[in-house]
């Protein structure tokens, strides 16, 4: 095993994306993600690979279509302002069936808003990357180590199910050091990919990478095989982590940051008396349906904490189906929620029950 | 070891450094660690602050909102944090750089003039190193061994000839008080 080391949050996801083969990067500096792209530009020139930093967001995510279109592992990476600027290329990956890594270290919006830690990209992530009918795989890390281990299944799943995956961070994990065990280099596997348009000396016919079907019935039919993979998807690849949900009364519901806080209120809470327990979504989608659902049965209620307005929430609330009572508590605006405060909304649940 | 630490001063203080060579040496000593700097506006030609947890059970918040100890370098970091101490935590004051004093009663104040003793010494530039020693004398934060292990480590390879006068900063932190 590696040694254990002191990593920021952004180099790490970095470092762990060069360790699973990706020697494309395509950039544009935004706070707070600008450790990513800075990192990426000492390393990949020393390792053969190409950094390039990009006129423009927009163009960053075409090289990455390019890039992965040729047939090699690309990631860009971006806080919420450039992703929103990234959203054509995100459908028109989509729409080619390309896998690419894509990062946003979230901040506060809208707008340019604030560059502070929100989770309030999560409608953008899952529902409205872009224009169309797809979906991205959105891996949710809670701590640097699956900034690390996350960055190596999304391309691992990205290139499965040949489709974009996106690791959905935040400022606070992308700026805070942690203890981190880094992967070796040696276990990239990267497939074939028989599809790529590259270079292959006339021996077969022309690869074709495009995202436009001019015919109404083949396009539907095109979309339709792709939500087919996508309900494969979402039956094989849910993840999530659950503590203490089996005796809990009240589950708190919870990803990335918002977790860990709401975690530390779980174990203030059970001291209390209270039985509170978190599920904690590693994968946004397809979200851990399953996970929520079996805990309908013992649950009360569900809350929900989140950085913004109440976004995950929705897809609690589509699970639960009015069977069970679920709240939210979040903070917004770059605003990080205290465990204390946390802790508060279960006392107040609890006393409700 | 459980602590939540809060380092607060003027960018180029060495704030961010001071937190790292915590953590590094929590981790080294086999407890959980986390840095959280503060990246905002303030951080250009203003304060720096950084938070640092060090626990024997997972982290939750790395953001440290009231920290058992404040290190206060400048009067602004005193005067924002001062209240947001836990009762019974502890302050230690750069007292050659901030000359109040703090208002609370119910927390311990430690007074250690680091930037004089840093330039006294010929360390100009190290009160940071002072305030550290002090802090790893008042709190034990790990094993000594891994302490200077944690200095040693958190110095990058190119900056390795200031490992010496960095050390003889903490001495002089270590020694300071009775």
């Amino acid at each position: 095993m590696s040694e254990k080391v002191l990593m920021k949050g952004n180099e790490a996801l970095a470092e762990a994306a060069i360790a699973a083969g990706c020697k494309h990067f395509f950039g544009y500096p935004i706070t707070p993600q600008n450790e990513l792209t800075a990192h990426m530009s000492k390393r990949l020139p020393k390792i053969g690979g190409t950094y390039l930093q990009a006129e423009s967001e927009v163009a960053a995510i075409n090289m990455v279509l390019g890039a992965s279109a040729a047939g090699v592992r690309a990631m860009t990476s971006s806080s919420s302002p450039g992703i929103s600027l990234k959203s054509e290329g995100l459908s028109y990956l989509a729409g080619s069936d390309l896998p690419a890594v894509i990062v946003n270290v979230q901040r506060a919006g809208p707008g340019l808003g604030g560059i502070q830690p929100s989770q309030a990209d999560y409608w953008q992530a899952t529902r409205a990357a872009g224009h169309g009918d797809f979906k991205l795989l959105v891996f949710a890390p809670s701590t640097v180590q699956e900034m690390v281990d996350l960055t190596g299944d999304a391309f691992a799943l990205g290139d499965k199910y040949r489709m974009p995956a996106i690791m959905l961070s935040d400022g606070i994990l992308g700026q805070m050091m942690e203890p981190v065990v880094m992967p070796k280099d040696s276990i990239a596997r990267i497939p074939e990919r028989p599809w790529a348009a590259c270079g292959h000396g006339d021996k077969r016919e022309h690869n074709v990478i495009n995202s436009l079907y001019i015919e109404p019935p083949v396009l539907e039919a095109v979309i339709k095989a792709r939500f087919e993979k996508y309900r494969l998807i979402e039956e094989k690849e849910q993840r999530c982590e659950e503590y203490l949900t089996d005796d809990a009364d009240i589950v708190i519901v919870a990803y990335g940051a918002s977790a860990r806080i709401s975690r530390s209120a779980v174990n203030a809470a059970r001291k209390e008396g209270i039985k509170a327990g978190l599920i904690r979504p590693i994968t946004l989608w397809p979200f851990p349906t399953k996970a929520i659902i079996s805990r309908i049965g013992n649950a009360k209620t569900f809350l929900c904490v989140e950085m913004s307005m109440g976004q995950m929430v929705d897809d609690v609330r589509l699970i639960v189906n009015g069977k069970r009572d679920v709240r939210f508590f979040g903070r917004t605006g770059g605003m990080v929620p205290t465990p204390a405060e946390v802790l508060g909304e279960l006392k107040k649940i609890k006393g409700g029950i | 070891m459980n602590m939540n630490l809060l380092l607060a001063g003027f960018g180029g203080q060495g704030i961010l450094f001071t937190g790292k060579v915590v953590a590094y040496s929590g981790m080294l000593d086999g407890d959980e660690v986390s840095w959280l700097p503060s990246y905002g506006p303030e951080m250009r030609g203003g304060t720096a602050n950084c938070s640092v947890c060090v626990s024997d059970s997972p982290i939750g918040s790395p953001l440290v909102t009231a920290p058992d100890v404040l290190i206060a370098m400048n009067l602004p970091s005193l005067q924002k944090f001062e209240n947001a101490v836990v009762p019974g935590g502890l302050i230690i004051v750069d007292s050659s750089i901030v000359d109040e004093k703090v208002k609370r009663k119910d927390i311990r104040t430690i007074y250690l003039p680091a930037t004089r003793l840093a330039a006294d010494n010929g360390l100009k530039g190290m009160a940071n190193m002072v305030m550290t020693g002090r802090l790893y004398k008042e709190t034990k934060f790990c094993s000594e061994e891994k302490f200077i292990e944690g200095v040693t480590k958190s110095i990058p390879a190119k900056k390795a000839d200031l490992l010496e006068k960095n050390m003889a900063a903490i001495k002089i932190g270590m020694e300071s008080g009775e």
